[in-house]
């Protein structure tokens, strides 16, 4: 009787602690939700306003202006430059570092540099802000007479140092995950170690970098105030690098330091500007996912 | 004709040793850009930062003269953010990581879960303050308070912890789960009295780590509305709030080079905070895998 009791309670309890925890599982189910919910609900206030049409064509954004317009491009624009220019920086640095480490370094010298490359990772990016505004760009400006003090080529850069650890640890892991007996063959065929690197790990180890890659380009259209502080705040169409533009989240951030009504026109852009930030990077992760999970189904 | 082949050779194997060299070169060169970036990084910081950094410095509130101007509304902002951001968010996500690898059933539901959390993993981090800012500051009417703020880290950290402290699950031997079972303990009992114990280090890892992402965030507090004036330390979880990485952002974006020196002061303060924590992740992790290696033998 009193065992049975016990029991009951022992049942009880475990039940309890499983509907808990399965709270908590839930509890990122719902911040996906609050997040699509939150920027659908404004952005279709803010297309009730503004045709769809408008938002996709129109080559201006002056939306404080008294002549408003609400053309995304310029910002568009500026975000996939500034990730342009931070991939042509993290790419050829990140691939050569890793091939380096996977396929030429000791085991202690992959220990110890790893782990320092990726505290770049772990410093804030206000500080990558601070240092693209006040010492990579007076640099640039001694090699480049006509930069102007904001631009996209700075920051670039400095987000190319940023991104860098990202494709290196994940292509290097790739690249360490390829079979050893692929490497063995090809060393047998007489080929030398640069050859064994290009010509058989990379390439067996493609979905891998590729992964990283597109990874590295979403985590750099996301990247804020490495912008916000050194790209300037200026909806420009061009291409150009040496000019100020505005990015996507800097847009975002300026509004969100002014003092805009809840509901207005202006708090809607906002979201918006979220939602084609949110789709965006939600294609590149989904994809970069897949490409990683395929990789590891063919060799981890 | 052997002669010619024997040529031949030597000049493909020159060339092979000629590729090797330059690709040496370039890797090394590669790896000193890399390297050689974060040392001018940390140069550049200490030289503009140090000699303004004194205890006045760090005791007193902001103010609109450079020289009088100090960090402390911006440093018990971060503390209190990061207190309430870890107290919500860290039984959150171990109680995921814990259903997720003890209790859920590998069907659609764990699969959508599991995929969820990766794909939140990647949202970019201003994403989160417009949710917090429509959720937290509007809906729920907490105003631009610590609260608000702190809920809106605690999401976004969330993933991590999730990921980190499964992986740590993951790592305790089936032998373990199977000796508790076999003397009749529950499944929260082997999991309370045993795997929790031994994935400990490695849940801490994920910890701190997200501690460290959390210090440094920036984009979603602004963008919830958190102060970038304050000269007050928080009274309480409804309080306004600013921490350190806006209160830089501040002194950044105004023109007097005095607030500049305060900027860089401010993050000698924040890179050592975040990197010291790191380092603490990367030793723990290091430790850890050690001791779990030795085990599993």
């Amino acid at each position: 009787m009193f065992d049975s009791n016990k029991k009951k309670i022992r049942v009880r309890k475990e039940f309890l602690v499983k509907f808990c925890l399965f709270f908590c599982g839930a509890v990122s189910i719902f911040t996906t939700l609050g997040i699509v919910a939150v920027l659908l609900f404004e952005t279709i206030s803010f297309f009730k306003e503004v045709p769809i049409l408008n938002f996709l064509t129109d080559t201006q954004w002056t939306p404080l202006f008294v002549n408003k317009h609400f053309g995304i491009s310029p910002l568009f624009t500026a975000t996939i430059l500034t990730a342009a220019i931070a991939m042509l920086v993290a790419i050829p640095l990140g691939l050569l570092t890793a091939i380096f480490l996977s396929e030429y370094a000791s085991q202690g010298v992959r220990r110890i540099l790893k782990p320092i490359l990726e505290v770049l990772a772990g410093v804030p990016t206000i500080v990558y802000g601070y240092f693209a505004l006040f010492f990579v760009t007076p640099l640039l400006q001694k090699l480049i007479p006509g930069l102007h003090g904001f631009n996209s080529l700075s920051p670039g850069i400095v987000m190319g140092i940023m991104i860098l650890p990202l494709i290196l640890s994940l292509s290097e892991d790739a690249m360490y995950a390829v079979p050893q007996s692929l490497r063995d063959a090809a060393f047998a065929l007489g080929s030398s170690r640069l050859q064994v690197a290009l010509k058989v790990v990379v390439p067996a180890a493609f979905s891998g970098i590729t992964a990283s890659f597109i990874l590295a380009v979403s985590r750099a259209v996301g990247e804020t105030m490495l912008m916000a502080i050194a790209a300037g705040q200026m909806p420009n169409l061009t291409l150009n690098p040496l000019v100020p533009i505005e990015t996507m989240t800097t847009y975002i951030v300026q509004i969100s330091l002014g003092d805009t009504p809840y509901g207005t026109l202006e708090y809607q852009t906002i979201f918006a500007v979220g939602m084609v930030l949110f789709l965006f990077t939600f294609v590149l992760n989904i994809v970069g996912g897949k490409l990683r999970g395929k990789f590891r189904e063919l060799y981890v | 004709m052997n002669n010619s082949v024997a040529y031949d050779l030597s000049v493909l194997i020159q060339k092979q040793k000629q590729g090797e060299r330059l690709f040496k070169i370039a890797a090394l060169a590669a790896v000193i850009i890399s390297l050689g970036t974060l040392a001018a990084l940390v140069a550049d910081v200490f030289i503009d930062g140090l000699p303004r950094l004194d205890w006045k410095f760090i005791s007193s509130f902001p103010s609109r003269k450079p020289q009088e101007a100090g960090i402390l509304a911006a440093l018990a902002g971060s503390f209190y953010a990061i207190i309430l951001t870890a107290l919500v968010a860290v039984p959150i996500g171990v109680g995921a990581a814990i259903y997720l690898e003890e209790y859920a059933q590998k069907n659609w539901f764990s699969r959508f879960i599991e995929l969820n959390v990766a794909n939140l993993a990647g949202v970019p981090s201003i994403i989160y303050g417009l949710l917090g800012l429509d959720l937290f500051v509007r809906a729920m009417g907490l105003g631009r308070s610590l609260l608000a703020g702190s809920l809106t880290l605690a999401l976004l950290v969330l993933p991590i912890i999730i990921i980190t402290a499964r992986e740590a699950i993951r790592t305790v031997p089936l032998s373990i789960r199977d000796a508790a079972y076999a003397l009749g303990a529950t499944r929260w009992q082997m999991i309370k009295d045993h795997v929790l114990p031994l994935s400990l280090p490695g849940i801490l890892t994920g910890v701190i780590l997200s501690v460290s992402r959390a210090i440094g965030e920036t984009a979603p507090l602004i963008t919830m509305g958190a102060l970038t004036y304050v000269a007050f330390v928080p009274t309480g979880p409804l309080s306004p709030f600013t921490v350190l990485p806006i209160q830089i952002f501040n002194w950044v974006s105004r023109p007097q080079k005095g607030f500049h020196a305060c900027a860089a002061a401010g993050i000698v303060i924040l890179l050592l905070v975040t990197l010291f924590l790191n380092a603490a992740a990367i030793f723990l992790r290091n430790h850890y895998q050690k001791k779990f290696s030795a085990r599993s033998l």
